[in-house]
């Protein structure tokens, strides 16, 4: 229980340091306006720091189904998926809670006292990521059946107004 | 087969970007953010140079031997004839006002997306070619050589805006960003660079009179058809008149809203209207597109395109035109058409036949937005509505760029909406109105190879939209751009699946209470009307 009451009173400080993290996986010359807290005016910005918040009191929580984690983490990977990442690339920001936390918490960390818990802070952190790339992938799936969609609703409607495709109607159906 | 890294090799792997100069960091064209290359076919019909097959994949983008000759004569004759291309080449102060107004930019966190270094692609080679300073001082004054690599960014990046102007909104300068991407397009167009879902419609639309390419006959079987579905509905029979000599009015829209979901509800909307108010109008087969892909193109493609609109309201001998829901149509109308072809004396000032209305803000253009045109009608109490059977929706208003930020048509279409709906709710302030979000796909940006980039550019709408849709219930994003209506359903589906798009006008058709009708049960989109459904 040490080591969670230490993440609980570090909150605030890994929280930002987790979100500079993210923030610098993007050029430096747009990192800077992505401080703005404007969920409208800096939909990234805001995005990050309203997912990560989530994803660490869940963490903490221990309580939170893998479909409520997934949920929480879909606004944020879904942005991800479309931006230059590569798909690691694009879920590499849960690892990046590890570095952070070990950083900000390296003497409890090494001490032997929580290294059971930390352990199995770790493996939480693991099952994030591992949620996280299911996310990534529902998001490409996804933009692969709109392309999908928008190309075959467009053929579909050519050839029905050129009576190029036979209807069938409830009445002409046989009767199976 | 490859080595499996050590732990200590993979804690070393580095998700930071390169912190190289953005004059050093050459385009990477991933797929998803560029658009296939202009069809040779596509590049004769409208006289282009240099039709061949290439694809911006390919290493060698065949490009004509004095390419940098025929780019330099091109810009100088731009910067003589285009006072505000000079002015802003010249002017920018680098304040950074624009930098994170770009919904691109916003959407994507790339620098180069960013209004004002987008424009400094072109700048810096404004300023080696042009000015004093660049031409000795190089790099230390921002000035670069125009090489392969600076023409690749060019074609990558002036292919990643949208001309929407909402940058142009916070320039303090007033520097119209829209107008530098329509010179670096004409630029790349010298040489042959160009993309295939901007050309292909723009010549269709020469040899047909519409961007999909429609022939006549083909027009009127769709409307036909949208007749029978109205029919099927209302209970309604409407015969829609095509090229009616001597008719008060020509009406044009996008040939989207004759063709494709949703656009086609929104032009039922339209015919239900003029049957309404027994509006003695026609629409043509020939001028029977609203929207203006040579305004993606170059001047001259423009100017054609939107002559043969007046040509044709011409030859019918109507008193004036009156516009459907297009966005960029708008802009070329408002701001353009003027110089290139107007004004059009052959025309009378628009009047409503039927509140004796004269639209004095379209005395030279002779053309009057259909939502101008229709909440005139409501004001005046010439339409009658049921706004309940709209009751089965939570609408938001989406400002389309072109008739909000080049008309500053605000107030027409919420106003419409007030009177249709029973359910409106404004999306945030800061995102709409002028200074509203970008759909993510006009100037012909809509294509489904491009789709990421349409994601990244939509987000900011979409946050908005997300925002409306979890505090109000919002299940229909209306608007009045065609290009909104077909690339914001794809948009909704992936950021906000439970929100679908509409025009104005088909709200307006839901709720209109027509003469002899049957007994609604069901919306234009044959769905279930709340508390009025079929008991069979």
């Amino acid at each position: 229980m040490k080591l969670k009451s230490c993440l609980k009173e570090k909150r605030a400080t890994i929280l930002e340091r987790w979100y500079q993290a993210i923030i610098d996986t993007y050029p430096s010359e747009s990192a800077k306006h992505f401080n703005n807290q404007d969920p409208f005016a800096n939909p990234v910005g805001f995005t990050i720091s309203d997912t990560i918040g989530f994803l660490y009191d869940s963490l903490l929580r221990e309580e939170d189904t893998e479909e409520e984690i997934a949920q929480a983490l879909d606004s944020m990977v879904r942005i991800r998926a479309v931006q230059d990442f590569s798909p690691s690339q694009a879920v590499a920001f849960v690892f990046q809670l590890k570095k952070v936390i070990r950083a900000e918490l390296s003497g409890v960390i090494d001490s032997e006292k929580v290294s059971e818990e930390w352990g199995r802070f770790e493996e939480r952190i693991d099952r994030l990521a591992l949620v996280s790339f299911d996310v990534y992938m529902k998001c490409r799936e996804k933009i692969y059946e709109l392309r999908t969609h928008e190309f075959k609703s467009r053929a579909w409607r050519l050839l029905e107004r050129a009576n190029m495709v036979g209807v069938i109607s409830e009445e002409s159906s046989p009767n199976c | 087969m490859a080595k499996t890294p050590s732990p200590q090799e993979l804690s070393k792997i580095n998700h930071e970007p390169s912190n190289d100069g953005w004059m050093e960091m050459p385009v990477d064209f991933r797929p998803g953010t560029w658009c296939y290359s202009g069809k040779a076919s596509a590049l004769e019909t409208l006289e282009l140079p240099n039709p061949r097959e290439w694809q911006p994949t390919d290493e060698d983008w065949k490009l004509p031997d004095n390419w940098e000759t025929i780019i330099y004569e091109g810009f100088r004759e731009r910067l003589k004839k285009f006072r505000s291309l000079k002015i802003f080449m010249d002017t920018c102060v680098r304040c950074g006002a624009c930098a994170d107004k770009c919904h691109f930019f916003l959407g994507s966190g790339d620098p180069k997306n960013m209004p004002v270094l987008r424009a400094e692609l072109l700048r810096s080679v404004y300023r080696k070619d042009f000015t004093t300073a660049g031409k000795i001082l190089g790099k230390l004054a921002g000035a670069r050589k125009l090489t392969k690599d600076v023409l690749k960014e060019w074609f990558y990046y002036f292919y990643q805006c949208t001309e929407c102007r909402r940058c142009s909104v916070f320039c303090p300068y007033g520097i119209d960003t829209a107008e530098v991407t329509m010179m670096a397009r004409e630029l790349l167009h010298l040489v042959g660079v160009n993309i295939n879902w901007v050309l292909e419609p723009a010549a269709k639309c020469f040899t047909t009179g519409n961007h999909l390419g429609l022939l006549p006959h083909t027009f009127k079987d769709s409307i036909e058809s949208l007749c029978e579905d109205i029919e099927d509905v209302t209970g309604i029979h409407i015969d829609v008149p095509l090229n009616k000599k001597g008719a008060d009015v020509l009406f044009i829209t996008p040939s989207a809203d004759v063709f494709a979901d949703p656009g086609i509800y929104t032009f039922m909307g339209y015919l239900l209207l003029f049957e309404h108010i027994g509006l003695n109008y026609t629409m043509s087969t020939y001028a029977s597109e609203g929207g203006n892909f040579g305004l993606f193109t170059n001047n001259e493609t423009m100017k054609k395109l939107n002559s043969k609109m007046y040509a044709e309201a011409k030859r019918l001998g109507v008193k004036w035109i009156l516009g459907g829901e297009c966005g960029h149509m708008w802009r070329v109308v408002h701001q353009y058409m003027d110089t290139m072809n107007g004004p059009a004396d052959f025309l009378e000032v628009p009047k409503s036949p039927i509140t004796g209305t004269v639209f004095e803000n379209a005395a030279s253009t002779k053309m009057v937005h259909i939502t101008e045109f229709t909440a005139d009608l409501i004001k005046h109490g010439k339409l009658k509505f049921d706004p309940r059977r709209n009751d089965h929706r939570h609408v938001t208003f989406h400002d389309s760029c072109n008739p909000a930020r080049a008309m500053g048509l605000f107030e027409e279409p919420r106003y419409i909406i007030k009177q249709v709906c029973n359910n409106f709710h404004e999306m945030p302030e800061n995102t709409i109105r002028e200074q509203t979000f970008c759909c993510g796909s006009g100037t012909g940006l809509n294509t489904d190879e491009y789709m990421e980039m349409r994601m990244r550019g939509g987000l900011p709408r979409a946050s908005a939209v997300k925002h409306v849709h979890q505090k109000h219930g919002v299940d229909l994003l209306s608007c009045i751009c065609a290009i909104d209506r077909a690339t914001l359903s794809t948009l909704m589906q992936y950021w906000v699946p439970a929100v679908e798009v509409s025009g104005v006008h088909e709200l307006v058709g839901n709720a209109l209470i027509m003469e002899g009708e049957n007994e609604r049960t069901t919306d234009l989109r044959d769905e279930p009307l709340e508390g009025m459904e079929d008991d069979e």
